[in-house]
């Protein structure tokens, strides 16, 4: 089987794994909704007060909100995706099995993880969002092209997201144990990725510098270049940056990892 | 599961309940602690978590000195009585959401043939002491806004902040039991109940003049949200509420609190009823 089916092979395998729960699918487009109503209202008393905050209009500002929704559980911005199966079998020793097939740690997981990820997207992130377009007024591109532009820095982020989520992975086999690293992930994740607030609304030099860290190519890139606020090939450039150094991170620190591996158990 | 116990009985079945509770919870807790470090660093985690939230808040008054017409520490009044009554439900009843899981993978059934009332196995399952972090972020919040809020005290005023407490937490303990009893239905549905727990403590940090009148309307009349904080704390901020309600509504938290207990007492026996084990 050549290595470009056996990778597109995990990615169906891994969508259709997530397909299996309908309910709890169906639950958190559910909760997503919620938490974006609730987002919304407060974002449209704080644009009140304050127009055109991080040179978002109210209409942006809401969409934004809604963008989040939809990409909170497909880019696992508060973690929950492929990572916590993998630091188990770190923790397990299970991974010593995944080391001997023939097939590439970091590409295994990252088809798996593209898989579920187009799963989240298609199955928990498009019904929030339309029913946020539909009850709240919202900033969409009538255009073919800045959806297109659009769906480019989606696939930029969703390596972005994998990137950090396999260096957090991996530091499992040091710690041994993965909470910590994961509550790590929910603290920068939704911090950092702008799920309380537009990375451009923070004040100051703290915008600055969340602005330059790899998560702001997670929301609000993709945000901006659908609203148009940014220069589509600028975005594309910080998040391909930041993504092949995070992937070239994970590879250093994978075969580290793998040279110190000791096998638990057996 | 007798339908109908005499008085005598279910008094000391309550009591019997409570004992398991503390018994199990005691166990997870000892379990908890076997790995001091790790447990250390999750308490101190799920104070950052809980936190994040309000450096949220903080972040949105760092560009404006008012939400809704209602300023930082008034919202933080909010924020601290949400917070930390939900913190202490969370403690006490957070682990019900893990009955979804424990219906799917059938060991739901070894507490069903256990001599102890099931919803205190339910409740006391893998007890988190780690989620102390919550109400300590929260009551840090709320002792800082009664100091900074501008409020004249008086009697009811003062007395109203433990009530909002107590209440608030009974209030978020039905919405957890009823959600727990929903998992009988859905089994896959644990962010169900999150959407209304996490969603509702949410929903209550922030003022309700923020919100739709329907929503108000909603979470005063149908889910009685409000009454864990909205409404008394108008009352004690000298705040008008969205809707024209008449003031002795603003003392009705523990009336509203027992009557959602007693419903979700209604639902939890009929889900349990209803449970068919998955026997595959």
């Amino acid at each position: 089987m050549g290595a470009g089916r056996l990778y597109a092979a995990v990615v169906v395998g891994s969508f259709r794994r997530y397909a299996t729960y309908r309910v709890a699918t169906a639950a958190g487009v559910f909760t997503n909704t919620v938490f974006g109503v609730i987002l919304v209202y407060t974002y449209l008393a704080l644009w009140d007060e304050r127009p055109d905050l991080g040179g978002y209009d109210q209409a942006q500002a809401v969409t934004y909100v809604w963008l989040g929704q939809a990409l909170f559980a497909a880019l696992a911005i508060q973690s929950g995706g492929f990572e916590i199966e993998l630091m188990e079998r770190i923790r397990t020793g299970a991974i010593a099995i995944d080391l001997y097939r023939p097939a590439d740690l970091q590409l295994w997981w990252l088809a798996s993880d593209l898989g579920r990820m187009l799963f989240q997207f298609l199955g928990r992130g498009v019904i929030p969002f339309v029913f946020g377009a539909l009850f709240f007024p919202m900033a969409l591109p009538r255009d073919f092209g800045t959806w297109a532009a659009f769906l480019v820095a989606l696939l930029l982020a969703a390596v972005v997201s994998f990137g950090i989520r396999y260096l957090a992975a991996l530091s499992v086999f040091w710690l041994m144990d993965g909470r910590g690293v994961t509550q790590a992930l929910m603290v920068t994740g939704i911090f950092c990725s702008g799920m309380t607030l537009p990375l451009n609304a923070f004040p100051g030099a703290l915008g600055d510098v969340v602005q330059a860290l790899p998560w702001a190519a997670q929301l609000q890139m993709p945000a901006d270049v659908l609203m148009g606020e940014a220069d589509a090939l600028g975005a594309y450039v910080f998040q391909a940056v930041w993504g092949v150094a995070l992937l070239a991170a994970g590879r250093l620190l994978q075969s580290a990892a793998t040279r110190r591996v000791v096998v638990q158990g057996g | 599961m007798a339908a109908s116990t005499p008085a005598s009985t279910a008094g000391s079945r309550v009591a019997d309940g409570l004992r398991a509770y503390v018994l199990i919870a005691g166990m997870w807790i000892r379990a908890g602690m076997t790995y001091r470090a790790s447990f250390v660093v999750t308490v101190v985690g799920n104070l950052l978590l809980s936190g994040l939230d309000f450096v949220g808040i903080l972040l949105m008054f760092s560009q404006v000195d008012s939400l809704g017409g209602w300023t930082l520490p008034e919202v933080a009044f909010l924020y601290g009585l949400s917070v930390t009554g939900f913190g202490i439900t969370d403690l006490l009843l957070g682990s019900s959401e893990v009955l979804g899981a424990r219906i799917r993978d059938g060991s739901f059934d070894t507490m069903l043939v256990r001599p102890v009332p099931v919803l205190a196995q339910v409740a006391a399952d893998q007890f988190p002491l780690r989620r102390f972090g919550r109400i300590i972020q929260g009551s840090l919040v709320l002792g800082w806004a009664l100091f900074a809020v501008d409020v004249d005290w008086t009697a009811p005023k003062v007395l109203l902040v433990p009530v909002m407490l107590v209440s608030g937490a009974v209030i978020f303990g039905a919405i957890f039991v009823a959600g727990a009893a929903f998992q009988f239905l859905a089994q896959d549905a644990a962010q169900v109940q999150n959407a209304f727990t996490y969603g509702g403590t949410t929903l209550l940090q922030y003022p309700p003049t923020l919100f739709g009148k329907d929503l108000v309307r909603g979470v005063t009349f149908v889910l009685p949200l409000a009454f864990v904080n909205w409404l008394p704390a108008s009352y004690v901020l000298g705040r008008p509420y969205p809707l024209d309600l008449p003031t002795w509504v603003t003392f009705m938290s523990p009336l509203a609190a027992g009557v959602c207990c007693a419903v979700s007492a209604l639902v939890w026996r009929a889900g349990l009823r209803s449970y068919r084990s998955t026997g595959s």
